[in-house]
């Protein structure tokens, strides 16, 4: 076990554990975008820094990847940390000003118009629907395109993906609804390009498409706000 | 070809090789650097080579095409050995005179020399010209003497006799306590110390573990690297070899841009030359170490030079830095213990092998050791690559070495380390070169781009250029650095478009200050320093864009206006019929007007106008 | 466009064979070289090398969107680079650029609707002495300006009226 501390309060932590994952098993909340717990992190968010002491003054570390270390110092919301919250959720807000989640965190951090207007796109590239793809479901079928601010999440040759299991996870996983899910008879198309992909057999089940049950139940749950 | 099994076996091959080379023999050496082949160098060395073959003088005379000379604003540089005449901007048609008269007559051919713009004398000797005479050419020294392409030629300076020193005479670990005592520091820009690096990838468990050369060179205006790669491969290899050997690595790889082929050209065959000599490959020089060198090809993306996007790169995916811990000394390629290094800092290792840490320590200052290698470039006179102690000065880098500002102007900052760097402005020139020191100013040492900026240069500018440039290069991974540096980038264009607002300046310290503390690694955490630092040191500039509207430089177009002088204008037309907007108006004879409304500030007018009557506000 | 080479799976074969099992075993070198004979990295040479390589299609067409040195739509069959290094562009390179530009009526990144010329620019050449550099068709200029910018363009265009 590990001995560290947070915000004030010595904690304990396994061996191995994030900064985020020994906070939270103390009741500790550190919001997070990227962060799932059936997913590698990633640490492209930063809204989960935390302020961490070194001998040479402190630096904000991402709480979700930076390792829980004997003796370590950290604090969650200090003036630092906030600052650069804030800062984070300004410019996400500015790129996607529509996103209910990306407003609702803003307006949970006293965030209100952002100084600058960047995009209009529901998509944080938070790389949560890639990831699940590539490291749960094993499709691979979507990636991250293009690089900087042109940066995108989409199959190869923007087509529909032969790849594509009709799973929807990624429409599960995703924070801010940008995947859009449409059913229609047997047809699925995720994330609004109309793309007749074959319905290739799942990995796990073997049938050839989606049953009605798990259409509706996924239908269901997409009506409840994502947090 | 020989294959060297032994150090006895080295030591007879370089007796041999040394042998049957005269010192006293004449040769030319002609710069085939990429620089002066730009300006024609393969040109005059074929030259060299026909007129020798033709007068019979082959036999005689010996030619080499070697790396860069450094000199490269006086290319093609041509110096005569032994006697170190140099002559530089030589062209194809120049070199039967320098046959006759310099090699075989010994007489000097004026035109050639170089004259000190400083004393206005003409300057025979390279080792007299003063771009050279306060460089301590460490790592470039072979660059005027070898050819690239040729072991043999690395082999009779003393090439890979660090290695058979380190393989057979030193255990790993003795190695490492060389390089760390030596001072050496990382030169890619961080400046970490290397053997210290070294100890903890020896460290890490695991018995597979990696070398690797930082070759992705990719601050604009930097080109050491390059230039060691051109003109000395093997130092590099022999480098890498020897912290192969002292961290228990068994393969390395060098992962180098692909908008340098000519490097990458010169270092496979260099790599390919050092396994059929036994300096690569299995059992080393008899001494029971494997190791073997790969060519991994950059392609073009600035964000590969940082270290977790490089690994990322070789190992076929997107260049995407990933969080540190864990460190690559501990989990890097493909998970395994890896160690990185920048191509300057690889090339030192031999060096300090061979002569000893205490030697090595000697040179410097306190806190940074040996020398550093910078390519000074912009609003310079003499342009090219100097190789310095660490403690040498901005000064003298700049008027001693660089030899001042073209057209006498006057000196406003130098910006050192590219995208990742800050200025630093005239009055604190006096600065030494050294991490420390550059850092309590704002700046940083960088992997050694240079650029000086003139009194002419708009700081505001440039620093939307260093923005813009992030932007492109940015790997768009994490939030503070895809869309932080992106709304810096709208508030300094605004800015230079003269749409600048009140609070600007305070919302990109604060953007620059949050960008730096939370971007996920070096590029983004370093991305604001070029704007944080021009605000620090020429704020008045800043000011004058957004409250005067006003462009002290007249460099960003929408804030300058041109206009004829009507007393120096004579009427010629020539501005008019050029225009290619048509916003010029006049009768013949009489001064011609620009219309504002038209104008598209081409500056064309400004160009052909013979009588100095374009006037720029 | 005709001096575009027709894309071959059998030559794309051959480099797998070539690369896949020997020292450059990478997906980068193999794009590269894709990309070095048919100017553009063509969708069906991805599809199978991503087959034979055994990445992951979507894996593969990140690396191609991600990288400046591919391009997934063919090139003109010339290519003007103009260098925007910090030390060609302290020099005047953006005055080159723009005159290009203007020329070809295109913008960085773009071809020309005949498919003569693409324009590109490229973050640091190395050759900063000779800034402003340009590099048409491989060929180096340095010391560019405006005008000669303008004379280059006329040369080059010149040699693609009698070609």
């Amino acid at each position: 076990m590990i001995s560290l501390t947070i915000d004030g309060h010595k904690v304990e932590a396994i061996d191995g554990s994030s900064i985020l994952e020994a906070a939270r098993e103390h009741g500790i909340e550190i919001p997070t975008l990227c962060y799932h717990e059936a997913l590698q992190p990633y640490g492209s968010c930063r809204l989960c820094v935390a302020e961490l002491e070194t001998p040479r003054g402190s630096r904000l570390v991402a709480s979700c990847v930076y390792p829980a270390e004997e003796g370590a110092v950290v604090r969650t919301h200090s003036e630092m940390v906030l600052r650069s919250r804030r800062m984070t959720v300004e410019l996400l807000l500015a790129a996607a000003p529509q996103a209910r989640a990306i407003q609702e965190l803003a307006a949970s951090m006293g965030v209100q118009e952002p100084r600058i207007s960047l995009s209009d796109s529901n998509c944080i590239l938070c790389g949560l629907c890639v990831r699940a793809c590539r490291e749960i479901v094993g499709a691979n079928a979507i990636s991250l395109v293009n690089r900087g601010f042109s940066k995108e999440v989409s199959p190869p040759f923007d087509i529909g993906s032969n790849a594509c299991v009709g799973c929807a996870t990624c429409v599960l996983v995703c924070p801010t609804g940008a995947i859009r899910l449409k059913d229609v008879l047997t047809n699925r198309s995720v994330h609004g390009w109309e793309s007749d992909f074959r319905r290739t057999a799942c990995k796990i089940c073997g049938d050839h498409y989606l049953a009605p049950e798990l259409t509706a139940q996924v239908g269901e749950s997409l009506a409840e706000p994502r947090v | 070809m020989t294959t060297v099994r032994t150090p006895e076996e080295l030591g007879l091959l370089r007796q041999r090789l040394v042998d049957g080379r005269d010192p006293d023999q004449p040769r030319v050496s002609v710069c085939c650097g990429t620089g002066c082949r730009v300006n024609g160098s393969i040109d005059v060395i074929e030259a060299f080579r026909r007129e020798l073959d033709g007068q019979r003088l082959n036999g005689d005379i010996g030619l080499v095409g070697t790396g860069c000379h450094g000199f490269c604003e006086k290319g093609p540089v041509v110096v005569l050995k032994p006697s170190g005449v140099f002559y530089q901007r030589v062209g194809v048609d120049d070199v039967p005179e320098i046959v006759a008269e310099t090699m075989v007559n010994g007489a000097v051919i004026d035109r050639l020399t170089y004259t000190d713009p400083a004393t206005d004398k003409k300057i025979v000797y390279e080792r007299d010209v003063p771009f050279y005479q306060k460089q301590k050419r460490l790592v470039l020294d072979l660059n005027g003497d070898i050819d690239p392409t040729n072991i043999e030629d690395y082999i009779v300076f003393n090439g890979y006799a660090a290695l058979s020193k380190a393989l057979l005479q030193m255990k790993p670990e003795e190695v490492i306590e060389e390089v760390v005592h030596s001072g050496l520091r990382g030169r890619g820009g961080a400046g970490f110390p290397a053997g210290v690096k070294w100890r903890l990838c020896r460290e890490a468990k695991g018995d597979v573990k990696y070398i690797i050369c930082n070759a992705d060179e990719g601050d604009p205006g930097a080109y050491m690297d390059r230039s060691i790669m051109e003109g000395n491969p093997h130092r590099v290899l022999e480098g890498m070899i020897i912290g192969a050997w002292a961290i228990g690595a068994h393969q390395g790889y060098v992962y180098i841009r692909n908008e340098y082929p000519l490097a990458v050209e010169n270092l496979r065959i260099a790599i390919e030359q050092a396994g059929e000599y036994g300096f690569l490959g299995r059992n080393i020089l008899g001494s029971g170490f494997d190791f073997s060198i790969q060519i991994r090809p950059g392609s073009g993306a600035f964000v590969c030079g940082e270290e977790t996007a490089l690994m990322a790169s070789i190992e076929d995916r997107i260049g995407e830095p990933r969080p540190r811990p864990p460190y690559p000394a501990v989990s890097g390629l493909w998970g395994k213990p890896t160690n990185i290094n920048n191509v300057e800092t690889w090339a030192n290792v031999p060096l300090v092998i061979c002569r000893g840490a205490e030697w090595y320590s000697g040179i410097g200052t306190d806190k940074s050791k040996g020398t550093k290698i910078f390519s000074v470039v912009g609003n310079i006179n003499n342009t090219g690559l100097v190789e310095v102690p660490m403690g040498a000065t901005l000064s003298e880098v700049i008027y001693d070495i660089g030899g001042g500002i073209p057209g006498g102007k006057r000196c406003k900052a130098v910006q050192l380390g590219g995208p990742s760097g800050g200025c630093v402005p005239s009055e604190h020139f006096d600065v030494p070169i050294d991490y420390e020191s550059l850092q309590k100013l704002g700046a940083i040492m960088g992997s050694g781009g240079m650029v000086v900026c003139d009194e002419d240069t708009c700081m505001v500018e440039f620093a939307r250029f260093f923005m813009d440039f992030v932007q492109q290069e940015s790997c768009g991974k994490c939030v503070p650095c895809r869309l932080g540096t992106r709304a810096m980038l709208e508030v300094l264009t605004r800015i230079t478009q003269g749409q600048g607002k009140e609070g600007d300046i305070a919302y990109l310290e604060e953007l620059g200050e949050q960008i730096g503390q939370s971007s996920l690694c070096g590029l983004g955490q370093t991305a604001p320093n070029p704007v944080l630092s021009t605000i620090r040191y020429f704020r008045d500039e800043y000011e004058a864009h957004i409250l005067d509207s006003r462009c002290p430089s007249h460099v960003c177009k929408p804030l300058i206006q041109y206009s004829i002088d009507a007393e120096k204008c004579t009427g010629c037309g020539r501005c008019l019929r050029k225009c290619p907007a048509e916003a010029i108006s006049g009768a013949k004879k009489e001064p011609h007007v620009i219309d504002q409304e038209k104008c598209i500030k081409c500056e064309t007018c400004l160009e052909v106008c013979k009588f100095d009557a374009v006037v720029v506000e | 466009m005709d001096f575009q080479p027709i894309f071959d799976a059998s030559e794309i074969d051959d480099l797998l064979n070539g690369k896949r099992d020997g020292e450059n075993g990478s997906l980068m070198g193999v794009l590269e070289e894709v990309q070095a004979r048919y100017h553009y990295l063509p969708k069906d040479a991805l599809i199978l090398i991503s087959e034979s390589m055994g990445v992951p299609l979507s894996q593969t067409y990140g690396v191609a969107t991600f990288y400046n040195a591919f391009s997934l739509k063919p090139k003109g069959r010339h290519v003007i680079n103009v260098c925007t290094g910090t030390a060609c562009m302290v020099r005047g390179a953006r005055k080159v650029l723009e005159r290009i530009s203007d020329r070809l009526g295109i913008q960085p990144g773009e071809t020309t609707e005949d498919g003569q010329f693409t324009l590109e620019t490229v973050n640091c050449l190395g050759a900063c002495a000779l800034g402003p550099v340009v590099v048409a068709d491989g060929a180096y200029s340095g010391e560019m300006t405006g005008a000669r910018a303008e004379e280059l363009l006329r040369q080059v265009m010149a040699e693609v009226e009698t070609a």
